[in-house]
């Protein structure tokens, strides 16, 4: 019997983890996909935001606030990356100045520290390439940026590292209450917990109904992003979002934390909560609204585009509590943008409601910090030189455009939780996330694979059970 | 630091023809750096045959091709590194290397040759849009596993983009048992050369069809099928037109790029629309003594002319070394206009010219009976009918020294397509 069980390995489940395993409790992490980090948190701006948008007073704001308070300290100690870059909010027109002022006053409200107005002229000294159609805008130096899949990694991993289990590849298909306790019927047989964690995404709604005649509804928000090449990575230095419109919410372009461009999301509402496809209309309103913003952006060096979907509840607010009807089941719902930023706040709010009903003591060997992997391509000529000492499969370059070598991609899979897939080595190595995407490292990393886990090649898959690179071998289907 | 004449940035075909050239015109101290296990580049994947028509005046392998110059190389014992790949090149041509055996080295060169090649443009650059399952391939990799490792990436097979490799790729996948569905180009004409349509495609009841493009992937794991559209004139897919093919496999070969980012970081300006560096009639870019030649410069149909045009890097490569090459003194633009899209080189010094200069280019859409125009100035020194040019196929004019002489104010020379 476990104390308590989180469903769900995102950033939110991973933070969880990472909290609970500062205590004694006997913890145990559910994922249904291959790899933590699989759903929503793979797949979003990457933006801490400053907490200016947030309605005062609510959950949401309260944990943005806090989250990005907490983002500095923490990747420090877990080793990922993360910039305060700023952000700004344009506002495109004279008689929106009105909305901008309220955005500020909310943000003040919040919390949010610096906060200005910035005019058109200093707006664009700080961004030379936004439009010259602009107003004015909101500046926010709180806001930065950080590595989706190093976030969530770094403390999945450290959680792992202080004993709380990871179950991957197993889906949770009912929830029962029984005595005291929980039982979570999965497809790999029955799991006891006296306290369930619902950080399920998407999904979240699903568990909560199992529990609660109080329905909820968890609304998957499609969004589509382009992804650019490195060379075009400053194009602009802060994160610039737009003042809604009256032709809708606006999109974002900002640099990512390892120096790419990204542009993104729009904002679509779906029924299928595992509808990732890309379109040619959204990819093209993307590219049309990201173009008010920016007229210059040089759209033609996207490298990817993907879409991620975020986990919209009706009420646009973060559900986190003890359900009535259910005492030991814990929704952490709702968690859309600013959910990343959140995280760590949602981390601790959570614990201490864990806290609340199963009071437990501190973990005296709680090891705070983690170590990632040592990054080649950013390394100085004499760390380089140490690393290659250490071990010579260092100096061998497998993913060519974002230099990842063969000894970071060893690494990954040997690691805490360590990547059994391609997508695996790449959220955590970056190996295939460069310009070719993929197309010369993509062998040689199902080689390393296949080598380090012992297993042939065929079986080596993208994204885990199904999605194989090889069908078999030459002739045999003559 | 180890010091070398001239250090040769990738061992592939124009690699080596450049390091034997080199060798040949007295050369002693070169080095090859190739970041693979062995040499040869990319021509170790090309099975097929159709290589060395021109060169060895007979038909071999990709595999045999470059053995010939790898031989050579090995016989004159020019000194390489192998999988070493090189993360920097100061512009004072320090080149900054590293390898499992030796770690993390510096080099430094009197004379640099590029000659990384290229690599294929992927989905992402595409934005194709649908799902992101495993299944979608370059056609190089598909090749890759095909022919190095014996692995089938797929059955049943979508090919987008008519590029040589993809249809190469065609007849490879059929004959080792999948079922290639069909061959579709975004393009009113193919990006590859006739022979292989013909050899790849028609010879295999493959069809191909023109102007169309993947509008949706589907499969959420791997691929099971694509959805492709007919395309108007300005190349969106028109509404209505869809059709889906069931499929587990999509191959791309929807063109090259020249890999240039070491050259663009060492202060190598680059043609924007070869993606190669700007090079002049020495083949030499705009940083003193270093070249490029090969798919690094611009994307090749064939293997012979990469050899041909390495060759001449290589030579001189060695004149800049031995202090023979002659001063650079005036050069003329050279440039390619209505439906020329570049030309190699971007200009000439008549001084430093050899007798003949070779000008190579390709033209931006199938044409039929077109003058191709040769200016000096704003006089036609030239105009030749062309049956036909496209731009899957290389074309060349060749320059005189003796004519350009006798033209002392030429200020330009312009390569353009006129109509009758």
């Amino acid at each position: 019997m476990y104390d308590v069980t989180v469903i769900g390995a995102g950033v939110t489940g991973s933070a969880i983890a990472r909290e609970l395993s500062k205590y004694e409790y006997n913890v145990l992490v559910l994922e249904k996909n291959s790899d933590v980090c699989e759903g929503t948190s793979k797949a979003n701006s990457g933006i801490v935001h400053a907490g200016f948008d947030a309605k005062p007073g609510s959950m949401m704001a309260r944990m943005n606030v806090r989250g990005n308070q907490m983002m500095e300290q923490l990747s420090k100690d877990l080793d990922f990356s993360f910039r305060r870059n700023g952000s700004m909010v344009l506002c495109f027109d004279e008689n929106d100045l009105g909305k901008l002022e309220a955005l500020l006053e909310k943000g003040k409200k919040n919390g949010v520290p610096g906060l200005r107005i910035l005019s058109k002229e200093e707006a664009k000294e700080m961004e030379p390439n936004l439009t010259d159609d602009m107003a004015a805008a909101l500046f926010a130096p709180t806001g930065g940026i950080v590595c989706p899949f190093g976030l969530t990694i770094a403390m999945a991993e450290n959680a792992c590292e202080n004993g709380v289990q990871f179950q991957l590849n197993t889906e949770v298909n009912n929830v029962v209450r029984r005595d005291d306790s929980y039982v979570l019927e999965t497809d790999r047989g029955e799991i006891e917990t006296k306290i369930v964690i619902n950080a399920a995404g998407v999904y979240a709604d699903r568990f909560h109904n199992m529990v609660s005649d109080d329905k909820m509804e968890i609304i998957p928000r499609k969004g589509e992003y382009c992804l650019m090449d490195k060379k075009v990575g400053t194009f602009v230095n802060s994160t610039i979002f737009q003042l809604p419109t009256i032709y809708g919410k606006g999109v974002l372009v900002t640099p990512t934390v390892h120096g790419n461009l990204l542009a993104g999301p729009t904002a679509v509402d779906i029924e299928d909560k595992e509808n990732t496809q890309t379109t040619g209309d959204g990819l093209a309103e993307l590219m049309k609204k990201v173009q008010i913003s920016t007229p210059g952006i040089p759209l033609r060096q996207t490298i990817t585009s993907f879409t991620g979907l975020r986990a919209h509840w009706t009420e646009h607010e973060f559900l986190i509590k003890e359900v009535e009807e259910a005492p030991g089941f814990i929704d952490v719902a709702g968690i859309e943008s600013p959910g990343l930023t959140s995280a760590p706040a949602i981390g601790e709010y959570v614990a201490e409601l864990v806290q609340g009903i199963m009071p437990m003591g501190k973990k005296e060997n709680f090891k705070a910090t983690r170590k990632g992997i040592p990054n080649v391509a950013e390394a100085s000529f004499e760390e380089r030189q140490e690393l290659i000492r250490k071990n010579p499969a260092y100096a061998n370059v497998i993913c060519r455009c974002e230099v990842v070598t063969e000894g970071e991609i060893m690494d990954a899979i040997h690691r805490p939780l360590g990547a059994t897939t391609v997508d695996g080595v790449k959220r955590r190595t970056r190996a295939g996330m460069g310009r070719c995407q993929a197309g010369f490292c993509a062998p040689k990393t199902v080689e390393i694979l296949a080598r380090e886990l012992g297993k042939d090649v065929s079986e080596i898959t993208k994204s885990g059970e199904g999605s194989n690179y090889l069908t078999g071998y030459n002739k045999e289907d003559l | 630091m180890k010091i070398v004449d001239i250090a040769i940035i990738g061992g592939g075909p124009a690699g080596l023809a450049a390091a034997v050239a080199a060798r040949e015109e007295g050369v002693q101290n070169i080095l090859i750096i190739e970041r693979d296990n062995e040499l040869g580049g990319i021509l170790n994947q090309c099975i097929h045959n159709g290589f060395g028509l021109h060169t060895f005046k007979e038909e071999l392998t990709g595999p045999e091709y470059a053995g010939r110059y790898i031989e050579k190389v090995k016989e004159m014992e020019i000194p390489y590194l192998l999988h070493t790949i090189v993360i920097d090149i100061a512009d004072n041509k320090v080149i900054t290397v590293m390898n499992k055996e030796q770690g993390m080295f510096q080099i430094e060169a009197k004379a640099v040759i590029l000659a990384m090649g290229c690599r294929e443009r992927s989905r992402g650059a595409l934005n194709i849009p649908g799902y992101r399952p495993a299944g979608i391939y370059s056609s190089g990799t598909a090749q890759r596993y095909v022919n190095m490792e014996g692995r089938m990436p797929g059955r049943k097979v979508v090919i987008l983009g008519s590029g040589d490799i993809g249809l190469i790729m065609a007849r490879r996948m059929t004959l080792e048992g999948a079922e290639v569905k069909v061959v579709a180009e975004l393009m009113p004409y193919s990006g590859g050369l006739k022979r292989n349509i013909v050899q790849c495609l028609d010879d295999f009841g493959i069809p191909l069809k023109l102007s169309h493009t993947v509008v949706d992937i589907k499969g959420k794991k791997r691929v099971e099928g694509v959805t492709l559209a007919k395309v108007d004139e300005n190349r969106r897919p028109i509404p209505g037109t869809e059709e889906f093919y069931e499929c587990d496999t999509l191959l791309l070969s929807c063109g090259l790029i020249p890999e240039n980012e070491i050259s663009s970081q060492m202060g190598v300006e680059l043609n924007p629309v070869t993606s190669g560096p700007v090079v002049n009639e020495s083949l030499e870019t705009n940083v003193e003594g270093v070249f490029a030649c090969g798919n690094v410069l611009h994307v090749h149909d064939l293997v012979d002319y990469v050899s041909e045009e390495a060759k001449k890097a290589g030579e001189n490569a060695a004149a800049y070394v031995q202090g023979s090459l002659k001063e650079n003194r005036r050069q003329i633009p050279l440039k390619g206009e209505n439906g020329v899209r570049y030309t190699v080189p971007c200009s000439i010094d008549v001084g430093r010219m050899e007798e003949k200069q070779v000008v190579r280019f390709r033209v931006g859409n199938v044409y039929k009976d077109k003058y191709l125009c040769i200016y000096y100035n704003d006089e036609c020194i030239s105009r030749k009918k062309k049956r036909v040019m496209a731009p899957g196929e290389m074309e060349q004019v060749i320059l005189l020294k003796s004519k350009l002489e006798e033209h002392g104010d030429l200020e330009r020379i312009t390569i353009r397509l006129e109509e009758a």
